[in-house]
This record gives structure tokens, sequence and C-alpha cells, in this order.
């Protein structure tokens, strides 16, 4: 009896095709899962990254290819000093930036950390401001910064007295740099507050408590315990941010598209201005080539913090 | 402030400590966490309560500050917004906007998946670099491909269609999809394979049966990533459409709306909150997988 319904289930049981059994073999099944997302990526990513730089080191133009011209456009550029401005405002706008991102994202990410009634509702809303496009909330800090009719210039001016003529935000030099700094750190706080949360979530209360019964202060906790705990996160979060700071387009485009006199321009801007408005491709690829250094800069920083944080937790592989 | 009115209690009260002391830290609680919090939401929403008022504002009112109170509207109108929908093409720039979003979701959602499935489950030799790899790719910004691949998308024959934005729109989706969904498969049991195996299942039908109906969250959590990602996406846009009707809703409002020295703040604000709102819903249906999947990528 048992050997009969032995025979009938191995019966009952197909044999698989061919095509199911090519899937079931291991080598081409990764290859096959592998293939849309890595074909994507070298197609849309790792090509036009050489392609790029290779474009550097020509004098392509829109509609016309050019020839290897060698280190022409960058020792142009070196000359040129609204590409050195644009390098030295890249890196100020990114130092700014971060320093008030980070110390504002912290001091909320902290705030966040105690326990308030409504506290989802609160986490939610202020992740507002970076879900919402960058260039329409952008679009807003113009009407802000407008020179007649900034409501900020109307507060210090009719409201509180403080001054007697409109706030010039966007139109000359240094503050147009300043006011796209805020613009920006504006934009980026949330996303840090709700990183670092994360990591000030992960921070075991009993080392508080400890620290409590030892008698510290609440400088001391912050400074011995949770700072070095965080660092790990802090790392992460801020290479990602000096990133796509440094690389920022959509803010300084969007409020003052580089002006007034070029002094707001960004490698990017400057790069999109002179590639694409302009036409000079080979001129536009070397200036965005030329953020790579800063980039790899940023990323060896991250590296260098995750083999950090694999030593404080002792983890030998994850 | 806080000691002189804690003193002052004490002495009122006499001898009751307790009282004062929670009085004392309540006084501090306002302080030290909500005042600051108060001026963090207040300053963090103001700019959308602004575009709002602008939006419903009509022009008498927006540029007279004097007669008006510039922080209500005394007669709302629905005359910017009427404008936007009616006179412009804003339809169209939203359906454009709507179908590159989708599209690339679905495209980022279906090779991340494959790909996380690939190096987390099937272990490969070398799968460990192709992660590396993947996660290095999302350190690479748009801004130096831009150039680049607006000279691609042109010898390709894309330029000025949808399909340049979907097909560059899952470079830096992927990325983060991928690493995304590897930390989610990570954490579904092996064993569940493992028991599907023995049971003569294949690859492909234990990723359709057990894992991807366990990683739904996780695929949520990716999708609408993606979506605000590819619907805030900005410079690709700028670079590779050109044609009005084909642009997308960020790119369009700044490029097709500020026309001449006036600006129409009105139809611009209005154009901007319209444009904020399908993220703006779509993100607080699903809020939580949201801070979820950025605060699970940021650990992982």
């Amino acid at each position: 009896m048992s050997a009969v319904t032995a025979a009938q289930w191995i019966k009952a049981r197909r044999d698989p095709s061919w095509i199911v059994k090519l899937f079931d073999w291991k080598p081409f099944l990764v290859v096959m899962c592998l293939l849309p997302a890595v074909g994507l990526l070298m197609t849309f990513l790792t090509y036009p990254l050489g392609l790029g730089i290779f474009l550097a080191f020509t004098d392509t133009t829109i509609g016309r290819s050019g020839s290897w011209v060698g280190l022409e456009n960058f020792e142009y550029l070196l000359t040129d000093p609204i590409f050195l401005n644009a390098v030295f405002y890249s890196v100020f706008y990114t130092a700014i930036a971060t320093v008030g991102k980070f110390g504002l994202g912290l001091w909320l990410a902290l705030l966040l950390n105690q326990h308030t009634p409504f506290k989802s509702i609160i986490r939610a809303i202020i992740l507002l401001p970076w879900i919402v496009p960058t260039v329409l909330s952008a679009i807003a800090f113009w009407w802000i910064y407008d020179p007649q009719f900034s409501i900020i210039s109307y507060i210090f001016v009719e409201v509180l007295g403080w001054r007697s003529t409109n706030i010039d935000f966007i139109n000359t030099e240094w503050p147009a740099r300043f006011s796209l700094i805020v613009a920006n750190i504006w934009r980026g706080i949330p996303f840090v507050a709700i990183s670092l949360l994360a990591g000030l979530q992960t921070i075991s209360p009993s080392l508080y408590e400890a620290a409590l019964l030892d008698g510290s202060t609440a400088w001391q906790r912050f400074r011995f315990i949770t700072f070095p705990m965080l660092l790990p996160i802090l790392a992460i979060v801020m290479t990602f941010s000096i990133i796509f700071t440094f690389t920022d387009f959509q803010l300084v485009y969007a409020i003052t598209r580089g002006g007034p006199v070029n002094s707001t321009h960004l490698l990017a801007t400057l790069a999109f201005q002179r590639g694409i408005a302009g036409g000079e491709l080979g001129e536009g690829a070397a200036i965005a080539v030329s953020m790579i250094p800063f980039l790899v800069a940023a990323t060896l920083f991250s590296y260098f913090a995750l083999a950090r944080r694999k030593w404080q937790q002792g983890e030998s592989n994850d | 402030m806080t000691d002189a009115a804690a003193s002052t209690a004490s002495t009122n009260s006499g001898s009751d400590q307790s009282e004062t002391m929670a009085w004392d830290s309540r006084a501090r609680r306002m302080v030290m966490l909500w005042i600051p919090l108060g001026c963090f939401l207040l300053i963090l929403l103001f700019p959308f309560y602004w575009m709002a008022v602008t939006a419903l504002k009509p022009n008498a009112e927006l540029y007279d500050f004097r007669n008006h109170n510039p922080f209500w509207i005394s007669s709302p109108t629905l005359d910017h917004i009427r404008l936007l929908l009616f006179e412009t093409s804003y339809p169209r720039w939203l359906w454009t906007t709507m179908i590159v979003a989708v599209s690339s979701t679905v495209l980022s959602l279906f090779a991340s998946t494959l790909a996380a499935y690939a190096i987390q489950r099937l272990r490969f030799r070398g799968s460990q670099y192709v992660g590396l790899g993947i996660y290095l790719a999302y350190l690479v910004p748009p801004s130096i491909l831009f150039i680049p691949l607006a000279t691609m998308v042109y010898n390709l024959g894309l330029f000025d269609t949808p399909f340049a934005l979907i097909l560059t729109y899952p470079t830096f989706l992927i990325p983060f999809c991928t690493w995304l969904l590897i930390g989610y498969f990570k954490s579904i049991p092996y064993e569940l394979e493992e028991c599907a195996l023995i049971d003569g299942a294949t690859r492909l039908q234990i990723l359709r049966r057990i894992t991807l109906p366990l990683a739904v969250p996780g695929l949520i959590s990716a999708g609408i990533f993606s979506f605000t990602l590819s619907w805030n996406e900005f410079i690709y846009a700028l670079a590779f459409i050109q044609s009005s009707e084909r642009k997308t809703v960020p790119v369009a409002i700044l490029t097709e709306l500020v026309t001449g020295d006036v600006y129409q703040w009105g139809a611009l604000m209005a154009g901007s909150l319209l444009g904020s709102l399908p993220v703006a819903i779509f993100y607080s249906f699903f809020v939580d997988y949201y801070v979820s999947s950025l605060t699970g990528a940021v650990k992982e």
C-alpha cells in the first residue's frame, strides 16, 4: 500500500522544464537578478562618469564633437575669477551650512528624544521641509527674500521698528550668500534631526542611569555618553550631507541663479550655466569634474568613520 | 527668572518642598523643551504657511502691507489657482511628473529587489563587492553626471522625451532602494527559505511566494522614497527636457511661470503649493514607513 502511494507521489511531481531548471541554476540566476540593476547603473552612471571625465579634456560644444585639448580647460578655469569664486563659495556654503544643520539638527534631535505628547505628529511635521520639492520651497524663500515685499523686512521695519529700510537679502554679494545658506540649513535640519534621533534612540538608558548615580552633570552626560555613542551615525550622515550640499544645485538656481554678478555660483550651477545653457560642454564637464576630489575626500572620511564604528562595537564582519 | 519664581513659591508655601520642585521642573521643562521646540516648528513650517497665504490672497492685498495685515487674508480668492489650472499647462505638467515618478519608481523597485535578493540571499562569491559598488554609486551626485548624460540622452534620441527621465532617475533610486531592501531581507529568517528549498521550491518561487510577501513593508518604504525623490528631482529634468508641455512640475514652475520682470507671486506660490501637495499627501499616509526607512537606511 505504502509503495503504491510513494510511486504515485513521484509520478505526480512533474519534471521541471528546461527554463525552470535554468533559472534554478545559481550562477545564471545571480546574473539574471543583477542584470537590471547593474546594467542600468553601468549605462547611466559609470559610463557617464567616465564620459564626463573624458569630455573635460575636450573642447566639445553642443552639436559638435570636439577634439582632445589636454588640460587646456583646467588651465583656463584656474585663471577664471568666476570659477575660483565658485570654488570658494562652494566650500564656504558647505562649511557654514553643515555646521548650522548639524548644530541645530542635533539640538532638535535632543529635544525630540525627550518624552513629549504628540511625539509622532511632531516628528511627521518636522520632516515636511525635506519631503517637499526643494525648488518649490526655494521659490517660497525667494518670495520671503523679495526686496520689496519681504515678510521678514516687514517684521523688522513695521512691527518691531528696528530698521528703517527693507533688508536687502539677495541683491548684494554677501547678504545673498548668507540668505542661500540659511535656506539650505532650513531644508537640511529635518534630515539631520530625524537621522540623529534614530541614533539617540539606540543608546541604552542604563548608561545614563550609571552616569546619574556617579553624580554627572547634564553636560558631562552629553559629552561622554551621547556624543561618543552618536559619533558613528553622525559621521555617516555628515558625509552624505557634505556631498549633497557641496553639489547642491536647485536652491541656488531657483533663488539667485548665481547672481548678483556671479557671486553665489556653486560649482554645479556654474557647470550648468557654461555647459548646458552656454553650450560649452567641455568646459562645463571640466567644472563638474573638479568637484570629484572634494567628493573623494568626503567619501574617505565616511570610510574611516565606518572602520572606527566597527572597532567600537567589536564587530569583525557585518 | 525660574530661580526667583521658585524662591517666592517656597516662601509662600512654607515647607511644601515637593510642590516647589514640581513647579520648578515644569518651568524648566517649558524653557528647555517647549520654547525651543516651538521655535523650531514655527521656523520649519512658516514658509509653507506663507506659501498658502500668498496663494490665496488677491493681488491687492498681496502687495499692500500697510492696509492689510500680511499674516492674514481678509478676502481669500481662488484666482491664482484658477489661473494656474486653466490658463497654463499645469495639469499637464502634473500628469507628466506623475508618469515619470511612477514609472521610474516601478523600474527601480524591480531592479533593486532582484539585486538585493541576489546580494543578500544567493550569496555568490564577490556579493559583498557588488553591494559596496552599489553603495558607492549612491555617493555619485547628479550634479557631476548631468552634462555627459545630456550628450548621451541626445545621442540616444531620447532628448525631450519622458524616457530620458524614466531611464536616468534609477541611477540615484536603485542604490538607495537596494541598500534599504538588503537590510530588510537580512531581517527575514533564512530558515523559511531553507524549508521551501527542502519542499522542492525553485529559487524564483521562493522569492515570489515567501521573501517578497514578507518584505512588503520594505518595498513600500523603498517605493515611497523613490516616488518622492523622483517627484523632487530637478537638474536632470531641467537639462533633458526642452518643450514646455513635457516639463515636470518643479522645472515648469521655475521656467514657465517666471516670465519677464514682474513675477506673478500669487500664481507661483499656488503652483508651489499644488506641486508640494501630492508628495505631502502621499507622505502623510505612509509617514511611519518613511521615518523607519530613513532611519533604517542610515543605521545600515
